[in-house]
């Protein structure tokens, strides 16, 4: 019965070159172009934007990875230790993503390109023609160097937590035993109660206050929504395409099941919470609360904010409803592909109608640079994933994973 | 001889009865039902187990739970008694998908649990029937069915050969009605 230990080379290691390699160097060299070209045509702030959108983007996928890992660890899961090595070759591009979004968050707001809503001069000065006192309300908070050690903090500590967990798996590998596994679930308990207290206000710096008028308390969790549903779509495809490159053999239909479930579940769960936090503001009808919801419904944005529900609510509802669709992988990946798309188009409903509103577009700068992160995330991705073995060999649960069966 | 009805092979092992599932399959006797204390899996597909039709009533009941909490409020609050609620119009959809949401899992769940007991014969009052009562204990129990012309002694031999320490020639169907 089932499939043994010794069908399979659990030391195989992914073979990184090629047309893939080739593919996101020319992705990420598109991606430079599209910068420099927004740059070059006196869209600075449009280009901060999406340099904004995407590295926070790539660092969520990167982070999604990692708690994926915590929460395998601290659940003591059997079925997903044969794919491990894909979220940990994600946790373990989360120092690289975290120091470029702290780059483009710290260049973007001392060109005073982002977060100029918060961060002009004179802002919380009464005696200047620019006093805003909400703003000179919430100055404690929103600061230049509070909001940069906060953004440093987080993300280290996240880092810090990848590494750690990342390293002791490679460890398990050299010297077998339960030590790693048992410091794997201590640390991952760790790093759960500081993520899920930091990620919030993550969002809420990062991404709410480019509106520092406007705030939302569903706000952080409806990022981590996205967030959750983003990494777990990645992690699909991802499975996905490297088994159909002829690698991880030892996986089957029940795994994919599984990460089925979770993109079906925390789709339902991202519309929940976007919709949680739309009836409490259509509801209260409150002017300073209802403003987001109003410049998303300018003609402009309109189609995008119905968009938004369609992609990421109704098509993975439909589609991912059935048991049969989420055990075929052409399926599971088409749908995990809209859904990448589709929450590239929720984070650009949370970014652009508020800053650039009727100034914002969809052109080259919007696809080049989504294009060059992609390719980044890939090449960064598939790189370290290259580095080590594709199965935890060691790992205590790695016989239960193989036969899976649901 | 002639009143047996069901022929019961009794296994300490699992293994051992699907050994004995594979070998009455081989000569192409039919298995009535098989019973384990615990899950065995990949035993449905060996058996030819139809997958549950429970999803099909969830579904059935959940759309059911969604139309009567849609129209009901929409009868209420639009057509018998209009009402103007903080300005909103009277059928503000936004406001009432919570109560939706709430009465299609409500309807889902029960119509759910409903029919798995009416399906299975569960009710207040209602003695359970078993067909071995070990089944829940420690034995794993592979279930022929008496049919015409089938033949007792070959079936025993087929059973006792894959390990079954016990095989029981029943005249009934249910061992309890008590």
């Amino acid at each position: 019965m089932g499939a043994h230990l010794q069908t399979y080379n659990f030391s195989e290691q992914f073979d990184f070159s090629g047309k893939v390699k080739t593919l996101s160097i020319v992705a990420i060299l598109v991606g430079i172009a599209a910068i420099a070209y927004g740059f070059i045509s006196g869209h600075a702030e449009r280009t901060f934007l999406n340099l904004l959108l995407m590295s926070y983007y790539f660092t969520c996928v990167c982070a999604a990875g990692l708690f994926f890992l915590a929460v395998q660890f601290v659940a003591q899961a059997g079925w997903s230790a044969g794919l491990l090595r894909v979220p940990q070759a994600f946790a373990r591009v989360l120092p690289f993503a975290s120091l470029i979004l702290i780059a483009v968050v710290t260049t973007g707001l001392l060109t005073h390109n982002l977060y100029h809503h918060w961060a002009e001069e004179g802002l919380s000065d009464p005696n200047s023609p620019n006093y805003d006192a909400l703003i000179a309300g919430k100055s404690a908070y929103l600061n230049v160097p509070f909001f940069i050690t906060r953004l440093v903090i987080f993300l280290a500590s996240y880092s810090f937590f990848a590494v750690l967990i990342t390293k002791l798996s490679t460890n398990e590998d050299l010297i077998g035993g339960l030590s790693s596994y048992k410091r794997s679930i201590k640390n991952s308990a760790i790093f759960l109660v500081i993520f899920g207290f930091t990620t919030p206000i993550w969002a809420f710096d990062v991404i709410m206050s480019l509106e520092a008028h406007w705030f939302s308390t569903m706000f952080g969790w409806y990022n981590f929504a996205a967030m959750w549903v983003s990494g777990m779509a990645t992690i699909a495809i991802t499975v996905i395409l490297l088994r159909k490159a002829g690698y991880l053999g030892w996986l089957n239909e029940s795994h994919l099941h599984d990460l089925g479930k979770f993109v079906f579940a925390f789709s339902i769960f991202w519309t929940y919470i976007w919709f949680s936090q739309f009836l409490l503001i259509y509801y209260a009808n409150i002017p300073e609360e209802t403003v987001y919801f109003y410049k998303r419904w300018e003609p402009k944005f309109l189609p995008y904010f119905w968009l938004n529900l369609v992609v990421n609510f109704l098509a993975p509802l439909l589609i991912l409803m059935t048991r049969d669709a989420k055990r075929k992988a052409n399926v599971l990946l088409a749908i995990c592909i809209i859904l990448v798309c589709g929450h590239w188009l929720d984070y650009y409903m949370m970014i652009m109608p508020g800053t650039l509103g009727e100034e914002s577009g969809f052109g080259i700068i919007e696809i080049g640079t989504a294009l060059g992160f992609v390719g980044l995330f890939a090449f960064s991705m598939l790189t370290s994933l290259s580095k080590v073995s594709l199965a935890p060999k060691n790992h205590p649960f790695l016989e239960e994973s193989i036969n899976h069966h649901i | 001889m002639s009143n047996i009805k069901y022929i019961l092979g009794l296994f300490e092992d699992p293994d051992d009865m699907m050994h004995g599932i594979d070998q009455l399959q081989k000569n192409n006797i039919s298995i009535y039902d098989v019973f384990t204390p615990m899950p065995i899996h990949g035993i449905e597909d060996k058996l030819g187990v139809k997958r549950s039709r429970l999803p099909i009533v969830a579904f059935c009941c959940g759309i059911t739970g969604t139309i009567t909490a849609l129209s009901l409020m929409y009868f209420t609050m639009a057509v018998d008694w209009p009402m103007n609620i903080g300005g909103k119009p009277n059928f503000a959809l936004p406001d009432f998908i919570p109560i939706t949401f709430e009465l299609t899992v409500l309807f889902c769940a029960f119509g759910m649990v409903g029919a798995f007991f009416f399906k299975n014969h569960f009710f207040p009052g209602r003695a359970p029937r078993v067909m071995e009562l070990r089944a829940s204990a420690d034995r794993f129990v592979i279930a022929i069915e008496a049919n015409k012309g089938f033949d007792a002694d070959k079936i025993d031999s087929l059973l006792k050969e894959a390990g079954a320490i016990e095989i029981k020639h029943n005249d009934r169907k249910y061992v309890s009605y008590e």
